[in-house]
């Protein structure tokens, strides 16, 4: 798995020269996030505790259920699930468009995710809790030095 | 562990203080805790520093201006339980018999930025992008989790704020004293559904200070000392979704389960609650939370007038709360919940937050709550919840 954000081209040694001429990335908003050749192939990874079953988003080492080194098992998650609770977003941080409806869903086969439900009108009645929906990807933003951020969202089902 | 009482309390009001400094603010409430407990820093053993923003030094700074004893200074953070934190460690400092009288004071200045000001880079930044991180977001989810689990109404919830800016009418130290009847706080615009404006705290400035000291000594200083009948802090256990949408409802049951059995007490006994509403959906889950109705009852409770101030809904707000009523509903609990106004109206400097609410069950117990005094009232508790995740429930008995 790629790391979230940091600097993946310093490995081996930092040489200013080098670094600073690095192609630009792309890379996922978060550490969850697997990306692939394409979008379509990007998935979300999660991880199962070893010793006591508990199935994590994202890459773990340890574990605050059963308070164990695991070992942990490295999964793909599905990409599909439903929305657990959701709220409509009108007051936003300045570089988000406001309204829009953050959710929780809870992923089909374990794993709950916070998100973004686009496609529909940011309206309460719109949204239904224990509505399907699937998962998408896209590049959200990009950074100064060129990297662009991919994260994923979810629509109806 | 020995018996502990307050002796001394003081709140500056909650407001907005350009020209001053937190440090300022907290010496002053210290001083005035200090005259109310009939003390100078000369008595004062230990400082219990909770601001959040100042993690570093908080307390020797306000010793700048309120005292230079070269007493030892403990500074805590502890999310928005951070001044209810450092009053419990001030607690176990006399408990434990290694002092005999201390002082926790909470304090902050967070200006006009809000919780909006800081969210990294906006390259980078997850909020927004991946879903919202920011408080309004959580306890909009949290509310919406109880409109799943109970069908729960926005209505129901916008009457918290009914509650709370009414009782803070009464309250010269709350940082707005405005009512707001039902349509009002429906139509004021969306913050984060179901939380409109008129029901989430506002950010603000302010401090508060309490002075503590061994029971058998109380009263030299004091006719009457308020014992600290249980002093209790959890943190989220693990739950499923805890780590997606923190769990503010577990450690909550869990405080409370242990504050009852450490006092002595059931919901039932208790005459009065200053509860964490920081929106208007958390203080409806606490009710259950805490025990002063059955799961799912919430919106009934409060549409019975039980937690209002005098058990009842005023006469100019029947009408707007009748069809919400359920007549067949008997509320278990007397407790009246935010008399002060609640943060919703008293306002949310954070590191001040915990020793505020404390102060304001004293001020009653101590029939000192003016306008607002809930009439006899014997037991009271005082409860705040920080994210991620701390839990902090003080009983407080006359």
């Amino acid at each position: 798995m790629r790391p979230a954000r940091g600097a993946a081209h310093l490995k081996g040694g930092f040489r200013l020269a080098e670094a600073t001429a690095a192609a630009p990335e792309v890379r996922p908003l978060v550490p969850h996030l697997t990306l692939g050749e394409t979008r379509d192939q990007d998935y979300l990874n999660g991880s199962i505790c070893k010793n006591c079953n508990t199935k994590y988003v994202g890459p773990r080492l340890f574990c605050g259920k059963c308070s164990s080194a695991g070992p942990f098992e490295t999964v793909r998650l599905a990409s599909t699930g439903e929305v657990h609770v959701f709220t409509i977003i009108h007051q936003a941080t300045p570089y988000v468009q406001a309204p829009y409806i953050a959710a929780i869903i809870d992923l089909d086969g374990g794993g709950s995710v916070n998100t973004n439900i686009v496609g529909i009108e940011p309206k309460p009645e719109n949204v239904k809790f224990g509505m399907k929906v699937k998962m998408f990807t896209e590049k959200v933003s990009e950074d100064k030095e060129g990297n662009s951020y991919v994260a994923y969202r979810f629509t109806p089902a | 562990m020995r018996e502990v009482a307050i002796v001394g309390v003081s709140m500056v009001k909650f407001g907005r203080y350009a020209d001053r400094d937190f440090s300022q603010l907290a010496a002053q409430s210290g001083l005035e805790a200090l005259k109310d407990a009939g003390m100078t820093m000369k008595n004062i053993e230990a400082l219990y520093s909770g601001n959040l923003y100042q993690t570093s030094g908080s307390g020797q700074r306000i010793l700048q201006q309120m005292g230079q004893t070269g007493i030892p200074v403990v500074n805590v953070a502890n999310a928005c339980a951070t001044g209810s934190t450092a009053f419990r460690e001030a607690y176990f400092a006399i408990a434990s018999g290694a002092y005999d009288v201390v002082m926790a004071v909470g304090s902050e200045q967070m200006g006009k930025q809000g919780l909006l000001g800081s969210r990294g880079d906006p390259a980078t930044s997850l909020e927004g992008r991946v879903g919202s991180y920011m408080m309004p977001a959580v306890f909009g989810m949290a509310g919406m989790e109880h409109a799943r689990a109970y069908g729960t109404q926005q209505e129901h919830f916008a009457m918290a704020s009914v509650k709370n800016h009414w009782h803070s009418t009464g309250n010269p130290l709350a940082q707005y004293q405005k009512e707001s009847p039902l349509d009002e706080v429906m139509n004021a615009r969306v913050i984060a559904y179901p939380n409109t404006l008129l029901m989430c705290c506002p950010t603000g400035d302010g401090a508060a200070a309490a002075i503590l000291c061994s029971m058998d000594k109380a009263r030299q200083f004091t006719t009457q000392p308020i014992k600290v009948a249980a002093s209790v802090l959890t943190s989220d256990p693990y739950t499923d979704r805890d780590q997606t949408l923190p769990d503010i409802n577990t450690l909550t049951r869990n405080a409370a389960k242990i504050a009852y059995e450490t006092a002595g007490i059931g919901p039932e006994d208790l005459d009065q609650v200053e509860l964490h509403d920081c929106f208007a959906t958390a203080e409806l889950l606490h009710y259950e939370n805490l025990g002063l109705c059955e799961d799912g009852m919430a919106g009934k409770h409060i549409a019975s007038g039980a937690p209002w101030l005098g058990n009842k809904i005023p006469t100019k707000y029947e009408e707007d709360i009748a069809p919400f009523v359920d007549k067949t509903y008997k509320p278990k609990t007397k407790a009246v919940v935010n008399a002060s106004g609640g943060l919703l109206s008293k306002g949310h400097p954070l590191g001040a937050t915990g020793v505020a609410n404390i102060a304001e069950i004293v001020f009653h117990l101590r029939g000192q709550a003016g306008q607002r005094q809930v009439e006899g009232s014997k037991i009271g508790m005082a409860h705040v919840i920080g994210l991620c995740s701390a839990c902090t429930l003080n009983v407080l008995q006359k």
